[in-house]
């Protein structure tokens, strides 16, 4: 008996030792995605929405507003800046969703200079249907953006299902795609 | 001279107080209401260094939610309702003293279980120990064996002695 509560301490020790193992190195091995203690869940799945109104970075009047989220179909809130480097190799991938599989996305630009963010679309491409000027960076803050890019997957109704945060790579592709289409269109 | 370098030095140093993220025109100007913003603000991890208070950092977010965190004590918030607005948008982990709640127990009381753990694996060892000594104690009578040994190795240096 006595033995056995000696050895407790041990054996906690190796199983704490391998909860912490199993989060630095073998949980890509099991889940495929690797921990990222700086990748946070967002406080907002499965919430609607934040109510923002944002006006136009584009000529066409295209602002976001929380409105514009409610109804067709499943689509992508990205925000970036101009200013951002893994903004511009995420880019990419948000023209191919765009073009190549039709999603629809909108975008924030955050804390930017409207003639920024801009150039920046002429330069890269535009992929967004909607896109709005968040010079302040309050309207991130009520989405719980705590550093771009983030992609924000909304349903139909308005809801926020899903956050990616950092660039979206192209590994990162099939799951937000699948995410859209499960939503659908 | 002497003196100018003196004052000058004295002078340094007082300009020389600890650095702070807080900058001058974040401020607000009722100390009362200034007191209770860095109160909060201690309280929100900025979620950039992820390691700090937004108190402490310099990050632009931090700054941002130092501005957001005034703004609503202005607007005549308590602090818990400030404390709330920012949970609501960043979630637990904005919390530098996260909520005790089933998910969280692990952290709030993980510790004092370890410790009465240790406790009690450390009773059980000095009892061990007691029951030990409690063993030599005993055995400290000699047997008849040993009694001859230590007779025969007696007289066995006797005998080199002499020699």
């Amino acid at each position: 008996m006595s033995r056995v509560v000696i050895l407790l301490p041990v054996v906690l020790f190796f199983a704490l030792a391998g909860v912490f193992a199993y989060a630095l190195y073998f949980k890509e091995l099991f889940t495929g995605v690797a921990h990222n203690p700086s990748e946070l869940p967002s406080a907002l799945i499965d919430r609607p929405a934040p109510e923002f109104a944002l006006p136009a970075l584009r000529d066409d009047g295209q602002g976001l507003s929380s409105a514009d989220l409610k109804g067709g179909g499943a689509k992508l809130v990205n925000v970036f800046a101009s200013w951002c480097a893994p903004c511009r190799i995420e880019h990419p991938q948000l023209m191919e969703m765009a073009k190549a599989h039709g999603v629809t996305l909108h975008g924030i630009a955050y804390k930017d200079k409207p003639e920024d963010s801009r150039r920046f679309l002429e330069v890269l491409g535009d992929p967004f249907t909607r896109v709005g000027v968040d010079r302040d960076g309050r309207a991130a803050i009520d989405w719980g953006v705590y550093g771009v890019p983030e992609t924000y997957v909304v349903d139909a109704d308005g809801h926020i299902r899903y956050r990616h945060v950092g660039p979206l790579m192209p590994q990162d592709m099939e799951k937000m795609l699948g995410m859209v289409r499960e939503l659908g269109r | 001279m002497r003196r100018w370098h003196a004052l000058l030095t004295l002078v340094l140093l007082l300009l020389a107080s600890p650095t702070l993220a807080v900058m001058p025109d974040e401020k607000l100007a009722d100390p009362a209401l200034e007191a209770r913003a860095r109160e909060i603000s201690k309280e929100l991890r900025c979620l950039v260094c992820q390691n700090q208070s937004i108190d402490d950092s310099d990050a632009g977010l931090a700054r941002d939610l130092r501005v957001l965190v005034r703004e609503r004590l202005v607007a005549g918030d308590s602090n818990d309702q400030v404390l709330r607005f920012v949970h609501d948008r960043y979630g637990d982990f904005v919390l530098l003293r996260p909520p005790v709640r089933p998910e969280t127990w692990g952290l709030w009381f993980g510790p004092a279980v370890v410790l009465l753990i240790a406790g009690a694996g450390a009773a059980v060892y000095l009892r061990g120990r007691r029951k030990d000594a409690h063993a030599v104690a005993v055995s400290a009578d000699l047997t008849p064996e040993e009694e001859a040994r230590i007779a025969a190795l007696l007289a066995k240096e006797r005998g080199e002695k002499r020699s």
